[in-house]
């Protein structure tokens, strides 16, 4: 499957793009394209556990299951650097 | 009223748009950018958001607002792009029949926008830009020095 992923201000300055579209195997969640982007990108490798993540604009968990054609946003802190999903999501 | 805006923001407009009859009370909160930040001379402002999410994030504290509180109506606005020292970067009004439910909700959208509107904001200062770990640009409170806050070793994202 196909996902595009988004990335924002620190992080879109990071990879030098505002997005690229990734290929995944099925079943895998946000964590797992997390890991792989790092992979990919040595510059997002310092910033993990800095990060919250949305898919198709609804903050998720990293355990959230990817589907085909999903949107993921790659979300650096915005407020004081919160390393996990906003209260409420 | 819940949008993103390129352009100045007319207050006015903002606060005309959360006008009620049943509205005793309007509370209003403006951020506005200000000139120096952590002993660093700024010299203007750019914030740069995830539209779609960002609007749908403000509309949900909106609703969020309306369930803790009697409110009438919401309004919140936030600037994106490069904004000037002395501008307002977001305003949210909030109508109510009496003044305290007005200004809690008020208190608590600005509260809830810093936490989670996908928003980020860049200061430009004399000799360099740095990435600031949260949104707005609420005078006299800067998140990185809140005592006893865990997040504060990174609330910023320095570039390279």
């Amino acid at each position: 499957m196909k996902v595009r992923v988004r990335f924002f201000a620190a992080l879109r300055e990071h990879v030098d793009r505002a997005e690229v579209v990734w290929e995944l195997g099925p079943q895998q969640t946000v964590g797992d394209l997390w890991d792989a982007l790092q992979n990919a990108f040595p510059g997002l490798g310092g910033l993990s556990g800095h990060v919250a993540f949305a898919v198709n604009q609804e903050y998720v968990d990293s355990a959230h299951c990817l589907h085909d054609n999903d949107e993921v946003a790659i979300i650096p802190p915005v407020s004081g650097g919160s390393s996990h999903v906003p209260s409420g999501a | 009223m819940y949008h993103l805006a390129r352009e100045v923001i007319d207050v006015g407009d903002v606060v005309a748009s959360v006008g009620d009859s049943s509205a005793g009370a309007t509370a209003t909160f403006i951020g506005m950018t200000r000139d120096h930040n952590g002993g660093r001379v700024v010299r203007f402002l750019e914030y740069e958001a995830y539209g779609g999410m960002a609007e749908q994030e403000m509309e949900r504290i909106g609703r969020e607002a309306a369930d803790r509180w009697p409110i009438c109506k919401i309004a919140i606005v936030h600037r994106t792009g490069l904004v000037p020292i002395g501008e307002a970067s977001v305003a949210i009004a909030v109508s109510a029949a009496h003044r305290a439910e007005a200004f809690a909700a008020c208190r608590f959208a600005i509260d809830r926008l810093k936490e989670r509107v996908p928003i980020w904001k860049k200061e430009h200062f004399e000799g360099g830009e740095v990435w600031i770990g949260h949104a707005g640009g609420t005078p006299g409170r800067d998140p990185q020095h809140v005592p006893g806050d865990a997040r504060t070793d990174h609330g910023e994202l320095s570039r390279g």
